[in-house]
């Protein structure tokens, strides 16, 4: 249906490319192989986003991950979007394009955060169109990544994961694991994460993501994590991710701190951590 | 209403309760859980403000600046996903803000904010080469016209817009006075400018392809000068087409 | 002036920015200095905020706020406060 011909990312740790890491990455990029970018962040005209992409892209393999679609979204898809994101994609050629199962825009709003969905048949219907028409827009396959949610929807009819395998089944898109979310999300639900794993699509999974989050309560006394990337990834979301690609085997694994920046060689400490989890399914 | 209009307008209005039926672990009702998204919407937006336009911040002080970002995301909020250029509306807001009424230039300030976060993100153009300028007969300079690069912008104001930014960089206390500015991108940083008397209105006929001659003709010659070495060393020439080339 | 004078004015003036431009060092050094903070490999003070896909535990402050007053630098910048007072009306007007 779509090109495979393009280079794949490579199935070792990633990192989120920040400009203060600029000149430490293309000095000695330690274990990273790959970078990922958020879309909108390069959808500007010129000037230094776009020469330091362009300096990056010429010696990583780079990852596109969109986080401004609003593929839940219940209104339309916005084509001014679609078409800054094909430009980004035209010239860029990266190995991979992801997005998120979540909305963000309502009737012209950007709300500016990744918003839950019910897992309905007409969620389903709905969110199957908008990846049809994206992978169509764009020529490309998408990935699509499990969110963070800190509620639930009474009207929801299916699990996240069966909710994951259909949209997958009709639409032939990838998914994007993020262990952090599946931590953060069935905590936050009382669910257990093994068993999430264990019922996850594994085939569909193009790339995994690890990120850091924060621990708080709710006014009941129930836990409440937050998706913060500010911090290290925590034990326990390591521990999900070995258990993730013993089931997958090698996977591209991105290091998401996107807030309190840390300095290169604490970023590239979490890379090499993944790295050497990688090589032991490698092995 | 759709579900998602119900959430939506309970994000951005803090006295609304959230839509029913949403829950938290073991089926509680999700108050606080839903003030998380609250949070990541209003919060996140404030920090773009913050952001976005560093000078008006200390100037009415960061406490003050957070509750008046508050107000402006909750009526503003972005229009497209590119935060970075996010806060168009925020000059028009501060006009019309009762609290600021005070502080007349503080709209200008962030017009200017906003004309230096624009520029950093236009698209790049090589400058000409200065000699191109030289080889012209006087009479050939006079009928040339000027492409400027699509970093170049400009903001006036009735107020000291340039000293008030300069003092928050490390410069003197502005001055009294109307000021205007020539935001202009030398490589990949924006940097705002004094212009001479008549500077604006020249270089906004230069933009809009007058020739030189009559672009320039109100100006005094050493503001002419003045203002054409400004343009070259920030790089903002990036075209000069004779007359015979039209 | 006639316009002849006037074109010879401007290449005086063209003559005398060539010149000038010709001995100042290129300005094209970027800002080292922004806003208090210059890290190497970023130098980003004009390039706004970006996108997250992450979450945030700050809480924002709610209402109120107009019990506040401004209280930063502006206390210190003595710009006179009367906007018609010493100063003429610009025109307005801009080319498109």
């Amino acid at each position: 249906m779509f090109d495979t011909t393009r280079p794949a990312l490579p199935p070792r740790p990633g990192v989120g490319f920040k400009a203060r890491h600029f000149a430490a990455i293309l000095d000695d990029p330690g274990p990273v192989a790959w970078l990922e970018i958020h879309a909108e962040n390069y959808m500007g005209d010129g000037g230094r986003p776009l020469a330091q992409l362009r300096a990056v892209a010429d010696r990583f393999p780079i990852s596109v991950h969109g986080v401004g679609l609003s593929i839940g979204g219940a209104g339309p898809l916005d084509p001014d979007h679609l078409a800054r994101l094909s430009h980004l994609l035209g010239w860029l050629a990266p190995a991979s394009f992801s997005e998120h199962l979540a909305w963000s825009t309502h009737e012209g709003a950007y709300l500016n955060d990744l918003l839950p969905l019910p897992y309905t048949a007409r969620t389903l219907a709905r969110v199957c169109d908008h990846i049809d028409l994206v992978q169509d827009r764009l020529g490309r396959r998408m990935l699509l990544e499990n969110p963070a949610t800190y509620l639930d929807f009474a009207e929801t009819e299916m699990a996240e994961t069966d909710f994951l395998a259909r949209v997958v089944a009709r639409t032939g898109c990838g998914l994007l694991l993020d262990v952090n979310n599946v931590h953060v999300a069935c905590t936050n639900r009382g669910a257990d994460p093994v068993a999430y794993l264990d019922a996850f699509p594994m085939a569909a999974v193009g790339e995994i993501h690890l990120g850091g989050h924060d621990v708080q309560k709710d006014e009941h006394g129930a836990p409440l994590l937050i998706d913060s990337h500010g911090t290290q990834v925590a034990d326990p979301v390591w521990a999900l991710y070995a258990h993730a690609l013993r089931r997958a085997g090698p996977v591209a694994t991105l290091i998401e701190w996107d807030t309190d920046l840390p300095d290169w060689p604490t970023l590239a400490a979490e890379a090499a951590r993944a790295a050497a989890l990688i090589d032991r399914v490698a092995a | 209403m759709t579900g998602q209009d119900a959430f939506a307008a309970a994000l951005l209005d803090p006295d609304r309760a959230p839509p029913g039926r949403l829950t938290g672990a073991g089926g509680a009702p999700a108050g606080r859980r839903f003030d998380v998204y609250r949070n990541n919407v209003v919060a996140g937006l404030i920090e773009a403000l913050e952001t976005g336009f560093p000078v008006v911040r200390a100037l009415v002080g960061a406490a003050f600046f957070r509750a008046m970002a508050g107000e402006f995301v909750r009526a503003h909020p972005p229009r497209t996903p590119l935060l970075m250029l996010y806060g168009e509306a925020l000059p028009g807001f501060l006009a019309g803000f009762p609290p600021v009424a005070h502080l007349g230039y503080l709209p200008d300030v962030a017009r200017l904010e906003l004309a230096l976060r624009d520029s950093y993100h236009a698209a790049d153009a090589a400058p000409v080469d200065p000699g191109a300028l030289a080889a012209l007969s006087p009479q050939a300079l006079a009928r040339a016209r000027l492409r400027l690069a699509p970093a170049v912008r400009l903001v006036r104001s009735d107020w000291p817009i340039h000293g008030i930014w300069q003092a928050h960089h490390g410069g003197p206390r502005p001055p009294q006075g109307a000021q205007e500015v020539l935001v202009a991108r030398p490589g990949f940083d924006p940097v705002p400018h004094l212009l001479p008397p008549g500077g604006y209105r020249g270089i906004a006929a230069l933009r809009a392809g007058v020739p030189l001659g009559a672009a320039l003709s109100d100006l005094q010659e050493s503001n002419i000068s003045a203002l054409l070495q400004l343009l070259l060393q920030s790089r903002a020439i990036s075209a000069i087409t004779p007359e015979d080339a039209q | 002036m006639s316009d002849t004078t006037k074109t010879l004015a401007l290449a005086g003036a063209v003559a005398a920015a060539l010149a000038a431009h010709g001995v100042t060092p290129a300005q094209a050094q970027e800002n080292e200095k922004c806003y208090g903070v210059a890290l190497a490999g970023e130098n980003d003070c004009a390039a706004g905020p970006g996108t997250t896909c992450a979450g945030t535990s700050k809480v924002d402050y709610q209402g109120n706020a107009w019990k506040l007053v401004p209280a930063g630098t502006c206390e210190t910048m003595e710009v006179p406060g009367d906007r018609m007072g010493a100063l003429e009306p610009l025109d307005r007007d801009i080319p498109s």
